[in-house]
């Protein structure tokens, strides 16, 4: 099937459907009927199930449209200016909640998790349970130190001055996030604007309906609901919020909608942080361990979400001669973990969604790549799942190499030397991050000086993203701004700049009447020139 | 002297051609244009002078020390930070991936447009330039066109001084501007009023380009009531310097209003008109130390602010307007009416309005019913009131008992917050948003671990709940199978 409509994820304008589809899916699959797709269902088809779910209905019912945001938004800018949310000790306790929440709850969250991904539980607890742990735990430890004020060094002309950075909140700020790592990736960001001191609405995908509707429980149950707030919906519930004037928005998804979430901050000139995605590629030199660089590239493509991951790998650049055994190696390794048949594994997350099946099954059966397929291919419609697929030398204006796959396909690029992988990624819009497997000191030098990329990582992949002394973000077409440990309060946080001056010292020089006099005095006074000043100021100065 | 579509398209072919090249991210290259940038403003004072002269009846003074005078000092600071700045920043890791090394690499976007404003048409175009140039990258500038002669100076000098294939100037009005928002640029620098700091960021959206946004807002002034008088004289003569003595009040950080207590108000307005005249002289018409109005359009749209009976009624000194020299004379007001359109909007201009209050400690509430403004001037001597004001408001920048001043250090960030504007700049901000921080980290392949790896088992598990927990010990223990 060719689908020229399908979009990389998260599309708003078929997100409606997906969310449907994948909801009657859920539904239908749980009493074991089999599966009916029902395409582009309009919200209002809810009605026509049974009445176990009518209460549930109902609440889906009473939509959350531009009157209600206006009114969360009174709600929570009042307690917002109350200032409650800015003292030390309502950020540590609304943090140290969510740590509790995610240590109570993980089976739920697992749980959910798995319900809306199949994602395996150990992989949802590394990936999301952990990272966001480790979140709560760095803010609760760091905290203090994040918000003292940065003390700045003032210069000779504005003599006797003292001067300071003040973080503060920036007020009531929207966090849009997406299905791919559901929990981590709605909690994360909310961290970050909590520990700034920020009030804060959480819109979790509904395309991780489950995950989605667990957010809004336990954060109902957990923090304090005067400042944070879930919004649960999609298309139209977002549009609303989108209307209202946030004073930060932070999203993550696509590059389509990233424009449009810009655009609409854009009205109320509203900053955004966009974490995107794109084309990460992995360079793999001849120089390396194969067998740990295999690995590590499974870990950043089939067991990062089965490749629906934002960083995960989506091409292997390699030379001519290296790929059969890079290719080799790739099947052994991932036979070894995920078993001879991998459709029957459970360490591997199916496909999130009926939509975003057929847009990687159209992937596939484009001409002239469908021929390409060196491992895998296998796929199962009803299960949603596909198997991990490695491609060899699929042509380059082909969508899987156009557009970022997010899926379990891993198309394999030869290139003559490994210099020439340079020429390929830079002809690609920047990605989120770029691998590169190589010993060789000098290339990994180039490499640094050449490749634009949000991260760049040697030797593995995805591992940047749990340290927090490094910022995670994009750069152009994978998005604006950066997050993680203190990048994330840095985020949510406005840097005052505060200079306190004395009414001493008060130079005349300044002020009019103007004359050839005191334009001397400046002279020396923005150079710095403490001679020269003096000088001027007994009037001998000469120039 | 506009310039077509054509035109701009194949400049910007040619700086993404230069960025391509490479050469703009060498440290040379930098230090070259930001020295040449020096020498442009060392040749061509005199020019200068006169360009904003003819533009704004700028006294030479005045602008050396907002325009000459500001830029060299900045330039001159960034070459001598720019190895600093440049150099790969350390970041410590978890001893989880033992062995590997982090570090924070700053590269240039690309291709990155400036557009700058009037009131300071030197200053504006070239601050965020130097910033531009430190972080390596290519740049067009588009100087606003209602400085005529310092749009053509610009456009004129800047290539005699600087890298032409590199850097280049584009001048024009409105059109010229929709086809340069048109284009897709890596970085927008825009510096300007709200309305259209909005649109550039609506055009920016459509291409995911980052953008700065230097815009203004409504600046109060708090005056605490002041005892001694020799405070009184130097606060007044700070706030005439962050009024009229600043472009005539043409400055976005300029003190828009006032914000006293009603019993101080007379002594403020006596004193206010003392200095006034004392720089001025009697009659502020015939000064050479006093800007012009830029143009005929912003001349009619102060006019009509003070139109409004109500707000021509709270006039207590000055209000002489001169629309052949396109001159309004420092004009203070008394407690106009609040939703009259001169409390509503940003002045822009030489009228100050003082409104009164009961109790000093009630502008912060004032403040806040209002949009975040670019900066708050305090001034005061209650070390708590200060405090108050530090926590109790939201601003760009917050100064105490001075106005203006804050450009000056090039340590702290300049740049609003909420309608005030986005991002920041100045000193090393300057290079920080002009780069994008990109995150590097080494790993070698020792020392594997093998709990990462798939399938799954309840070793591996534990293995990862230590492991987050940074629990070296515990890890240890399980490791060497003494862990229950």
């Amino acid at each position: 099937m060719r689908n020229p409509s399908v979009r990389p994820f998260q599309d708003f304008s078929t997100g409606a459907a997906c969310l449907n589809k994948s909801f009657i899916y859920n539904y239908t699959c749980g009493k074991n009927q089999t599966h009916i797709s029902f395409p582009y269902l309009s919200l209002t088809s809810f009605s026509c199930r049974c009445s176990a779910t009518m209460a549930a209905e109902e609440k889906q019912m009473q939509r959350f449209d531009v009157e209600k945001a206006a009114s969360l938004m009174k709600e929570l800018r009042n307690n917002y200016n109350s200032r409650k949310t800015k003292s030390y000790e309502w950020r540590m306790s609304q943090i140290q909640s969510i740590a509790n929440m995610i240590e109570e709850k993980e089976e739920e969250i697992i749980e959910a998790i798995h319900k809306d991904l199949s994602k395996p539980p150990f992989e949802t607890f590394i990936s999301e349970i952990s990272m966001t742990k480790s979140s709560c735990k760095l803010a609760l430890k760091e905290l203090k130190y994040w918000t003292k004020p940065e003390k700045a060094k003032t210069s000779l002309t504005t003599y006797p001055s003292s001067a300071e950075i003040i973080s503060e909140p920036l007020g009531v700020v929207l966090v849009i996030s997406t299905w791919n790592y559901p929990f981590l990736l709605s909690l994360d960001p909310v961290i970050g604007a909590i520990a700034a001191g920020n009030a804060v609405v959480l819109k979790p995908s509904e395309i991780a309906p489950a995950t989605s509707s667990l957010l809004a429980k336990l954060l109902e149950d957990y923090v304090d609901n005067s400042a944070v707030r879930v919004v649960e919906g999609a298309v139209a519930e977002t549009s609303a919020l989108l209307e209202q004037k946030w004073d930060k928005i932070f999203y993550t998804g696509s590059p389509r909608v990233g424009r449009i979430v810009m655009a609409a901050a854009a009205k109320h000139l509203t900053p955004v942080i966009l974490e995107l995605g794109g084309k990460s590629p992995a360079v793999v030199d001849s120089t390396i361990n194969l067998q740990v660089t295999t690995r590590r590239i499974i870990a950043g493509k089939w067991m990062a979400n089965n490749g629906q991951a934002c960083i995960g790998v989506d091409y292997i650049i390699t030379t001519k001669d290296f790929a059969p055994k890079l290719i080799d190696s790739l099947r052994n390794e991932l036979k070894e973990f995920f078993g001879k048949n991998p459709m029957e594994s459970k360490d591997l997350s199916r496909i999130v969604n009926p939509f975003h099946f057929a847009r990687l099954a159209s992937l596939l059966d484009e001409d002239k790549v469908s021929d390409k397929i060196v491992y895998g291919g296998q796929r199962d419609e009803k299960q949603l799942k596909i198997a991990p697929t490695i491609l060899l030398d699929v042509p380059d204006d082909s969508t899987i190499m156009k557009e970022e796959i997010f899926g379990p396909l891993l198309p394999i690029v030869t290139v003559e030397k490994i210099e020439d992988s340079f020429d390929v990624i830079k002809s690609k819009p920047k990605p989120l991050a770029a691998y590169f497997f190589s010993d060789d000191e000098q290339m990994k030098k180039e490499f640094v000086q050449n490749i634009s990329a949000g991260g760049i990582v040697f030797n593995d992949t995805i591992v940047h993203t749990t340290v927090s002394s490094l910022p995670f973000g994009g750069v152009g077409e994978s998005g604006m701004g950066s997050y993680h440990g203190k990048f994330s309060f840095d985020a949510f946080s406005h840097k005052k700049a505060v200079l306190y001056r004395s009414f001493n010292g008060d130079s005349t020089t300044r002020y009019p009447p103007y004359t050839a006099e005191k334009q001397k005095l400046l002279r020396a006074l923005f150079n710095g020139n403490i001679f020269g000043l003096l000088l001027a100021l007994i009037g001998w100065s000469r120039d | 002297m506009a310039a077509a579509m054509g035109e701009i398209e194949d400049k910007l072919a040619e700086l993404t051609q230069t960025f391509r090249s490479g050469i703009t991210k060498s440290v040379a290259w930098r230090k070259n244009q930001l020295r040449a940038l020096i020498e442009l403003l060392q040749d061509n004072e005199d020019k200068i002078f006169k360009a904003l002269h003819q533009d704004l009846g700028k006294h030479p003074v005045e602008t050396y020390r907002d325009e000459i005078g500001l830029i060299k000092k900045s330039a001159k600071y960034a070459l001598s930070c720019l190895d600093k700045w440049m150099a790969p920043k350390k970041r410590r890791l978890p001893l989880l991936f033992f062995p590997a090394s982090g570090e924070v690499v700053s590269e240039p976007f690309g291709v990155v447009l400036i557009c700058s404003a009037w009131n300071f048409p030197i200053n504006l175009a070239l601050e965020p330039l130097i910033g531009a140039i430190a972080a390596g990258n290519t740049v067009m500038l588009k100087p606003s066109e209602l400085a005529v002669e310092c749009a053509s100076f610009l456009a004129e000098t800047i290539p005699l001084y600087l890298d032409c294939k590199a850097i280049k100037v584009t001048n024009g009005g409105v059109d010229v501007c929709e086809q340069l928002l048109q284009q897709k640029w890596n970085k927008i620098f825009f510096t300007g009023n709200p309305r259209v700091g909005s649109i550039v960021m609506s055009a920016a959206a459509k291409h995911l380009t980052p953008v700065t946004l230097e815009l203004g807002g409504k600046c109060p002034a708090i005056l605490d009531t002041l005892s001694s008088p020799l405070d009184i004289k130097v606060t007044v003569k700070r706030i005439i310097g962050g009024k009229f003595a600043s472009c005539n009040g043409q400055v976005c950080v300029g003190v828009d209003y006032i914000l006293v207590e009603k019993k101080f108000a007379a002594t403020l307005i006596e004193s206010l008109k003392t200095t006034i005249k004392k720089f001025y002289g009697e009659n502020p018409k015939d000064s050479k130390s006093i800007s012009r109005i830029i143009n005929e359009y912003h001349f009619e749209r102060l006019r009509k602010l003070l139109e409004d009976p109500l707000v021509a009624d709270a006039i207590v000194h000055g209000g002489l307007l001169d629309k052949e020299n396109l001159f309004i004379e420092p004009t203070i007001l008394l407690d106009p009416p609040l939703d009259a359109e001169i409390m509503t909007e940003e002045i822009f201009g030489p009228i100050l309005p003082i409104i009164t209050l009961n109790n000093i400690q009630e502008s912060i509430e004032f403040i806040n019913s209002r949009p975040k403004p670019l900066a708050i001037y305090a001034f005061t001597k209650d070390e708590t009131f200060k405090k108050q004001i530090v926590s109790g408001t939201s601003s760009g920048s917050l100064i105490f008992n001075d106005t203006l001043v804050q450009q000056l250090c090039d340590v702290l960030p300049f740049g609003g917050v909420g309608q005030s504007g986005i991002g920041r700049y100045h000193g090393h901000y300057s290079f920080e948003t002009f780069s994008h921080e990109k995150a590097i980290m080494q790993r070698s392949f020792f020392l594997e671990l093998e709990p990462r790896y798939p399938p799954w088992n309840d070793f591996k598990m534990k293995f990862l709940r230590l492991a987050y927990d940074f629990d070296y010990f515990n890890l240890l223990l399980l490791l060497l199978g003494l862990k229950r």
